[in-house]
């Protein structure tokens, strides 16, 4: 199986602190990559670092292939790189037809002139973002509410827009950041299956960076394990969660893993 | 009554012009939390570079519209670019500053280039019709007329068309909105053009209603319009039509009762108190944190 992302050496510093060290690995296409290790172990920095909200102090990261390092967040987007946020970062005010849409047209150059004078090809398009957004909006049953504002959605809903806008810019490389955040074992579990199954409809490959282990262990064929920036375990989860290296990372020494 | 209605139509005529340069100063603060301040002498330049124009080709009213307009987009995104996009993640005072600045130097070009004050050549034949006693000129229906249209065309672009939404994305979370694919500079960049060339729009109607043409017009009327920004709560589209006309109204009746030199006393007056009582302008909203 070739690899969809690889990443190079890849190190990021933030003055003396070093977030990121010297981290290689690969996610290979159809997979989903768990990414755990206890806070501030560098797992939203690894995210940043891939959708080029701040370029590696050096390192590379291989997408398909070819490097996207000094590309804009915008670009590595576009290309199929899609994510969801920790805190859910929803455009409040706008619609949920139009929180999708955003991501959607971003595909297609923006001109206001073509809008403006309702040329038939700016039409056809608009036709066809609507459309699309709503077929994505009915699958997860969030049709109905298109036309409210993003902000008024129940926290479970809004999660799930979070991914439908993800899945709106047709990636094929889907980051999830702490989905389950905030959520009971049973909501988690709901989660755990919503995923797999989103996975398979969308040809997805995934990596998740999650706290729920029992999630983890469940949804993910292979998991990595981050400590202070540093890879410091990574295989399959029952390997992982017999590596004493770590169980004392996450619990001390003398602990076991669910 | 009559004569109300007479100043009813002057203050819809000033309010107007208020508003087409409010707007500019209302998206760009809407996208980047930002006061443009160089916004005012854009204005300015748009009646200068039509009395231009018309130097070089005497051109109809329409022809000379369009390509004020274009010459000041262009100038709107080339601030952006070069004065204000290198700032972008600098500290507020630095932006603020740097937009001073920036209006200062195309203040005082312009002082350099024509130290007085200029008549503006006439664009249209101007008639003048009576309605039942009340008189409206050519000027005055085109003047309302295309602002109400560019305002139309505006309101429509950010609230139907895909830019438009992108546009609201960006100035709701600039940060999220790159990483679902959309080029947030672009979107910056065309907002100014848009700002700028209604600005220049005004410019260029202002100087066919007030005919006199001069490098202070960006501090005295582009200020004003900045003040109708914020009374109607900037970042607001709505409100800054809202506060325009507010303060095109209230400057015309100040005037017809009170001496002149009261009227910028009247319209700050006006500012400072609905501040106190409505710190985010009429229809601003109280902005919630951005993480």
């Amino acid at each position: 199986m070739s690899a969809l992302l690889e990443t190079c050496n890849l190190t990021r510093q933030f003055g003396g602190l070093r977030a990121i060290g010297d981290l290689s690995l690969s996610v290979n296409r159809r997979e989903i990559l768990g990414v755990i290790g206890p806070n501030g172990a560098g797992k939203t920095t690894f995210f940043n670092l891939l959708t080029g909200i701040y370029p590696p102090s050096s390192g590379d990261i291989l997408f398909k292939g070819n490097s996207i390092v000094g590309l804009l967040p915008s670009q590595i987007a576009r290309l199929g790189v899609a994510r969801t946020f920790q805190n859910i970062r929803l455009f409040r005010r706008l619609s949920v037809l139009e929180n999708t849409r955003i991501a959607y047209d971003s595909q297609l150059p923006y001109s206001p002139v073509d809008a403006l004078l309702r040329t038939p090809r700016a039409r056809v398009r608009e036709r066809e973002s609507i459309d699309a957004s709503m077929e994505l909006l009915e699958l997860f049953e969030l049709g109905s509410m298109a036309n409210e504002c993003a902000g008024d959605l129940s926290y479970g809903s809004q999660r799930r827009l979070e991914i439908v806008r993800a899945l709106a810019l047709k990636p094929t490389l889907l980051l999830l950041d702490e989905p389950a955040a905030g959520m009971n074992p049973y909501e988690a579990m709901q989660l755990t299956d919503f995923l797999r199954w989103v996975h398979g409809k969308f040809s997805l490959t995934i990596v998740l960076i999650e706290h729920h282990m029992q999630m983890v262990m469940d949804l993910c064929d292979r998991i990595e394990v981050l400590e202070f920036g540093v890879r410091i375990a990574g295989g399959k989860p029952d390997e992982v969660k017999a590596n004493p290296r770590v169980v004392e990372a996450y619990l001390g020494t003398e602990g076991e893993l669910p | 009554m009559k004569y109300l209605a007479q100043q009813a139509i002057n203050a819809l005529q000033l309010g107007s012009i208020y508003a087409l340069i409010a707007l500019g100063y209302s998206m760009v603060y809407g996208v980047l939390t930002m006061i443009n301040f160089a916004h005012g002498d854009v204005f300015m330049l748009g009646a200068f570079f039509c009395l231009l124009l018309i130097a070089i080709v005497p051109v109809p009213f329409w022809v000379a519209l369009i390509v004020v307009m274009g010459a000041t987009a262009i100038l709107g995104t080339l601030i952006e670019r070069f004065a204000y996009r290198p700032l972008r993640d600098a500290p507020r005072v630095s932006a603020i500053i740097t937009a001073l600045g920036c209006g200062l130097v195309i203040q005082n070009t312009t002082l350099g280039i024509s130290p007085y004050a200029r008549p503006m050549p006439h664009l249209l034949d101007n008639v003048t019709y009576q309605f039942g006693g009340l008189t409206v000129t050519t000027l005055q229906i085109i003047i309302i007329g295309v602002s109400v249209g560019l305002m139309m065309v505006l309101d429509f672009l950010i609230r139907k068309t895909s830019f438009g939404m992108a546009m609201r994305a960006v100035a709701s979370d600039r940060a999220t909105v790159s990483l679902l694919g959309v080029p947030a500079n672009e979107i910056i960049a065309i907002t100014f053009a848009i700002g700028a060339s209604l600005g220049g729009a005004a410019g260029l109607l202002y100087g066919m209603a007030y005919p006199v043409v001069s490098a202070g017009m960006g501090i005295t009327v582009g200020w004003k319009a900045f003040v109708a920004a914020v009374i109607g709560g900037i970042g607001n589209m709505r409100g800054a039509v809202l506060g325009a006309f507010i303060l095109g109204a209230v400057e015309v009746m100040t005037v017809a009762v009170l001496p002149s030199t009261y009227r910028d006393l009247i319209s700050y007056s006006l500012l400072l108190l609905i501040l106190v009582f409505k710190p985010h302008g009429l229809l601003g909203k109280p902005t919630l944190h951005k993480a």
